[in-house]
């Protein structure tokens, strides 16, 4: 109930995204968008920090919708162990903590809040201030504080959770980043927006045809995509927040496979203007297009390393498709292709991890398609799933958790697994087909 | 059984075209009748036409004609492979005519691919399947700039089974004209 104000904002802002974006509106497609994805966790960290969320103290609903979120997001991540707090004491910034009874129950860190009216006394709007406990020592880990108003309470959870996660991890927190995918239902693909734990999903653009490959800009304001809506594949980008949009790739043949280089100014894409599928280079803004690769095969899939000097890219020269990369230097390429993946006779979808030190790919075994994560170093290879139709995947910007499609009983759903394998989600939305996940880079 | 055979072409015929401007009227056979003879009261019977003589090879109609190949729209292609058989040879070399002669024609060929795998070299390899038709067609007549090859990838599958039956139709080329795209 208290979520009221969530729902009528976002239909309005989902309307205007799709007014702006041009192609299709219905009162059908409220139905749709408003199908959330819902997140369920399959496996869990093998040594997770026992935390415990105190209940906040203050405004009792705001507080407790701030603690109820800050607790799920925690537990989603798999990395801590929440500690119930019943029957311990809310944890005031001006109280001293009951160390005892919390390290009886057994959490190692403690989170406490109070939330309170601003000071201005403005309606609606409240000051959130968070302690970080550390039970085992018995001291204070950090302190922060959050303004915001009674309809950004997701929002500021996720904000205080990233907070608690990168106090006790050292990682930033990705809970306040937004991911991307596509939704297929009957006839219809909506290209969609949500948080990272599903909720707040918005539909950026609908259309009737096919919508695949998007790309968040390593600024999180556009998305780059592909769209067959004029008979043909052809490049976009999409600014979310006006909901315009600008062709960055329409050449004769097919254009696809965007990809944003790390500073944002210019996108990989693969063309055929030239003869077969090829990594060229264009600025954002769809001029002045180079040609970035040399073969008589296929080269596709192209993705920048995080410092920019390498592109990876999926390639048939040496008979099958495997990974390779060029040395990138100011735009155009500078090297010779390096093959990458070697095992087996299909790897494909190269994703540089965020340190750039790990790559994930799809591979191929025995007739089954799994996400697989290489160390780049060692060139030592360990496939993350069990599951046989993995394809697009897709980093979590601190690097920890893989975002991937895959499929369950014949309908499309998104997984996530963590680097090391450990901690599975699965995210899912009734009645309908999820792939093409893109997770977006951390809010600034 | 011809009758029948004959009214239905007809049936096909006009159905199938509905938007085209109607062909010209066919005159009944001249009757020589220099010596009186009964007269003939048999009513008209559209006649059975043999391929290739009613109308043009070469006309827009005969794009969407079921007795022209140019009709024939779908090219199939063994797994893993982006040759065309020699079966779509006849068909290929119909459209390549046809659009040699017919210069202001433009066509769209839409490669696809089955599910199998990534979705971006499926699109890669849906465009190979276009590409080997469109080179096809220009050694048979057509001019480079006439085609445009594109791809679909797996996104527009006519049939989305895991059986091979079913991968085996996606394994496809479909040809599309000016105005169908």
């Amino acid at each position: 109930m208290r979520f009221n104000g969530f729902a009528t904002r976002n239909m309005t802002r989902m309307a205007a995204a799709w007014l702006a974006g041009g192609l299709l509106f219905g009162a059908g497609f409220a139905g749709i968008a408003s199908a959330q994805l819902t997140v369920e966790i399959t496996g869990a960290g093998a040594n997770r920090l026992p935390v415990m969320v105190a209940d906040f103290s203050g405004e009792r609903i705001v507080a407790q919708a701030l603690a109820s979120v800050i607790r799920a997001d925690l537990d989603r991540s798999g990395l801590f162990l929440l500690i119930d707090p019943a029957g311990t004491l809310p944890l005031p910034e001006s109280a001293a903590p009951d160390y005892g009874n919390i390290k009886s129950r057994g959490a190692d860190t403690i989170v406490g809040a109070t939330v309170a009216p601003t000071a201005d006394g403005r309606e609606g709007r409240y000051e959130t201030r968070v302690r970080l406990l550390d039970a085992v020592k018995q001291s204070s880990i950090g302190t922060q504080a959050y303004v915001h108003t009674g309809t950004q309470l997701r929002a500021t959870a996720h904000r205080i959770a990233d907070f608690v996660y990168e106090k006790l991890t050292g990682e930033p927190g990705v809970f306040s980043t937004r991911i991307a995918y596509v939704v297929k239902s009957t006839g219809r693909y909506e290209l969609q927006i949500a948080d990272a734990d599903g909720s707040n999903s918005q539909a950026a653009l609908a259309s009737r045809e096919p919508i695949i490959s998007p790309a968040w800009s390593p600024d999180g304001g556009k998305i780059a995509y592909v769209s067959f809506e004029a008979k043909k594949p052809v490049v976009y980008v999409h600014d979310l927040a006006s909901g315009r949009r600008h062709v960055a790739a329409n050449f004769k043949g097919s254009n696809s496979a965007p990809a944003w280089s790390p500073d944002g100014k210019r996108l990989a894409v693969v063309l055929t203007k030239d003869g077969s599928s090829q990594l060229y280079i264009v600025n954002a803004d769809g001029s002045g297009v180079s040609r970035a690769s040399n073969s008589p095969g296929i080269d596709t899939e192209p993705r920048w390393s995080p410092d920019g000097s390498f592109i990876y890219f999926t390639s048939d020269r040496g008979g099958s498709p495997q990974i390779y990369r060029v040395a990138i230097d100011g735009g155009t390429t500078a090297s010779a292709a390096e093959r990458i993946s070697f095992e087996g006779s299909y790897n494909v979808t190269p994703r540089p991890s965020p340190d750039g030190k790990s790559l994930a790919f799809i591979t191929r075994t025995n007739g089954r398609f799994q996400l697989a994560l290489m160390d780049l170093a060692s060139k030592q290879t360990q496939i993350l799933t069990d599951s046989s139709k993995d394809e697009s995947p897709s980093f979590a910007p601190n690097g920890r958790m893989i975002l991937y499609a895959t499929e369950i009983n014949g309908r499309g759903v998104l997984a996530a697994v963590s680097s090391d394998g450990r901690v599975k989600q699965k995210l899912s939305i009734q009645a309908a087909d999820v792939r093409e996940p893109a997770w977006g880079p951390l809010v600034k | 059984m011809r009758a029948l055979l004959s009214i239905s072409v007809l049936a096909l015929l006009l159905t199938g075209c509905g938007s085209q401007p109607p062909a010209p009227e066919q005159q009944p056979a001249i009757v020589e009748g220099r010596v009186p003879s009964a007269i003939q009261t048999q009513p008209v019977t559209p006649v059975e036409i043999k391929s290739g003589e009613a109308f043009d090879p070469m006309s827009m109609a005969a794009l969407k004609d079921p007795r022209s190949q140019l009709s024939k729209r779908n090219v199939l292609f063994d797994y893993d492979s982006y040759i065309v058989k020699d079966e779509y040879q006849a068909l290929l070399a119909a459209h390549g005519k046809f659009l040699a002669a017919n210069s202001r024609m433009k066509m769209l060929i839409q490669g696809n691919a089955d599910d199998r795998g990534s979705r971006e070299h499926n699109l890669a390899l849906g465009q190979k399947r276009a590409d080997a038709v469109k080179k096809s067609l220009t050694l048979l007549g057509a001019s480079d700039d006439q085609i445009e090859s594109v791809s679909l990838g797996e996104e527009k599958s006519a049939c989305s089974e895991a059986t091979e039956a079913c991968w085996a139709q996606n394994r496809r080329s479909d040809i599309l004209y000016t105005g169908e795209f």
